[in-house]
């Protein structure tokens, strides 16, 4: 502040600045690749961290900054806030809480841009455009981020909301925002007025848009959704950096963003679909015309003492959860039983399918949570070589990801999606409640297999159940 | 364009580059900490949020009250983002 610039001239202060910028960016590398290994993630996030509180503390040392009072009421309200949401969130809640702080690092960087917009009348183009862009792409992921946030917590149905001509209204209304942008800009450029009509035009428009864009969206589809919430959050972040010129927030803003499309990219791959199709189809909507769903064939239920006892003799068990087993709050009760097989002598493993659960990597967390060793978790390329000779898969609360018809029926929806083959393993059991189907409404043949076994009843009761045969 | 502009565009396209070389190596175990510690990163809007209280806002109201409602967001963003993925990260255990 003043005590700076006796020391140093305007010009060398902006160019301090943007060097403490760069070693700010050059953290969040190094943190995002620690990121990489369980080892070195905690570190990894700190790294980041101390690059957000460098960036932070030199901003606020900006000279030109004239009031402090209401910055730092923004600043601990807001830490206020963070903590309290940060400590007491579940972990099964987790999946919310992600898509409602996507939501308010794109109302913030709206804000951000609208606040530019409304200051100056003397705009050039180069300007405009990242203002329309960040206003844009931030208001579309703050309302599409609330309107995952109350699919996910139960307070907006978790079905695919489908109306006909959905696809048409949603194409005129990016129309609608196409020209607001470039009369918004023509605007500025020729009258030199700040029209703040267009601007609110442009926020309820994208406001809109982001609702639309995820109520058609259905439940199990909601990881995909989520990381492309993410990556949108990071490129309205990025625009506002081209708004303010500031390398900063481009850099960081680039990294969220291609983070965000890598995760929807590996998301849709986990499902063999492509982008357009989970975000159009209303996938589950449509009841499954597969043509194997009259031969049933005959199910073969089995109860805890007898389930207890192939378990008992098993020298190797995979266990593959589910978004059931969150629903349930199974994680606890299942880490115990794995405990106890080990104990018993058998081998334990949990097989994770990319998109069990609503968000990338729900499953682990939950996992984790209960105490897993991380070593144990496994992907489903790791477990699918050696299922064969698995004694038994233990299926908790999953049924798209285990569903046969995705390796051999043509006509099946999910045909060709990776799962993993448990229908291959010696014996299966299949925990569920009732012989309702998945979440897509896909018959699932797996559950007729000869060498399958249905538990049914609540995942986490027959754990427990399990369990205590186990102690007796 | 000016010559600002075209170096910034330049940081953009390496930054894209290397999160995609930095992201493509992370294990699916750990995607869900990634997510919310890179939704931490994208609070970084908050520099903005608080340049937008530079002397020449302050003359207009509107923007400076837009951008210190931008400050909170950005604050609770960025804090509890930081937070939840370090607690996260802390259950990660190897026996």
């Amino acid at each position: 502040m003043e005590i700076l610039n006796t020391i140093f001239s305007e010009a060398t202060n902006k160019a301090l600045v943007n060097v403490v910028y760069i070693l700010a960016s050059v953290l969040f590398i190094f943190g995002l690749k620690m990121l990489g290994s369980p080892e070195t993630a905690r570190k990894g996030n700190l790294v980041s961290a101390m690059g957000m509180l460098i960036a932070v503390v030199v901003t606020l040392l900006d000279q030109s900054i004239i009031d402090y009072k209401w910055i730092f009421v923004g600043l601990v309200l807001g830490s206020l806030v963070g903590v309290i949401a940060a400590m007491k969130v579940k972990m099964t809640a987790m999946p919310e809480m992600v898509a409602i702080f996507n939501g308010f690092g794109g109302i913030a960087s709206l804000l951000v841009g609208s606040a530019e917009y409304l200051l100056s009348a003397q705009h050039n183009i180069g300007i405009l455009i990242p203002i329309f862009l960040t206003v844009v792409i931030g208001g579309l992921t703050f309302t599409g981020s609330l309107i995952a946030y109350g699919k996910l917590s139960g307070t907006i149905t978790g079905n695919p909301v489908i109306y006909k001509g959905q696809q048409w209204i949603n194409g005129i209304l990016m129309v609608a925002l196409l020209f607001l942008g470039i009369e918004m800009i023509a605007l500025q450029g020729l009258l030199i007025t700040v029209d703040w009509q267009i601007l609110v035009a442009a926020v309820a428009l994208s406001f809109l848009l982001g609702v639309l864009i995820v109520m058609p969206i259905g439940g199990a589809d909601m990881p995909v959704v989520i990381a492309l919430l993410n990556s949108y959050s990071g490129l309205a972040a990025c625009a506002a950096g081209f708004v303010i010129l500031n390398n900063v927030l481009i850099v960081a803003g680039a990294l969220v963003g291609a983070s965000g499309l890598i995760l929807t990219n590996i998301m849709c791959k986990a499902m063999n679909r492509s982008l357009a199709n989970v975000l159009f189809s209303g996938f589950g909507s449509v009841i499954s015309v597969g043509s194997s769903s009259t031969e049933q064939g005959e199910v073969r239920p089995i109860n805890v003492a007898d389930a207890y006892l192939i378990l008992e003799a098993a020298s190797s068990v995979v266990i593959v959860p589910g978004y059931g087993m969150a629903v349930a709050q199974a994680q606890h009760s299942v880490r115990e039983l794995g405990e106890l097989l080990e104990e018993n002598g058998s081998e334990v493993q949990y097989a994770i399918h990319p998109v069990a659960g609503r968000m990338p990597g729900h499953m682990n967390v939950l996992l984790a949570e209960a105490n897993v060793s991380y070593d144990q978790l496994m992907e489903p390329d790791d477990i699918n070589p050696t299922i064969e000779t698995t004694d038994v898969c233990l299926v908790i609360g999953a049924n798209d990801v285990v569903n046969p018809a995705a390796r051999e029926d043509p006509q099946s929806p999910i045909y060709g999606m990776p799962i993993i083959n448990v229908d291959k393993a010696k014996t299966t059991f299949v925990l569920k409640r009732s012989m309702a189907p998945g979440f897509a409404g896909i018959e699932n043949p797996l559950f007729f297999k000869t060498n399958t076994r249905m538990l049914f009843g609540d995942a986490k009761d027959s754990i427990t159940s399990l369990v205590s045969e186990f102690k007796t | 364009m000016d010559a600002v502009l075209v170096l910034l565009l330049f940081v953009l396209v390496l930054s894209i580059f290397l999160g995609v070389e930095l992201i493509s190596k992370v294990p699916s175990i750990l995607h869900t900490p990634l997510m919310s510690g890179a939704n931490a990163i994208s609070g970084i809007t908050i520099v903005g949020a608080i340049l937008t209280s530079r002397a020449e806002n302050i003359e207009s109201e509107l923007s400076f009250a837009l951008g210190m409602v931008a400050v909170f967001f950005a604050t609770v963003n960025v804090v509890g983002g930081y937070l939840v993925t370090n607690r996260m990260l802390g259950m990660f255990k190897k026996k």
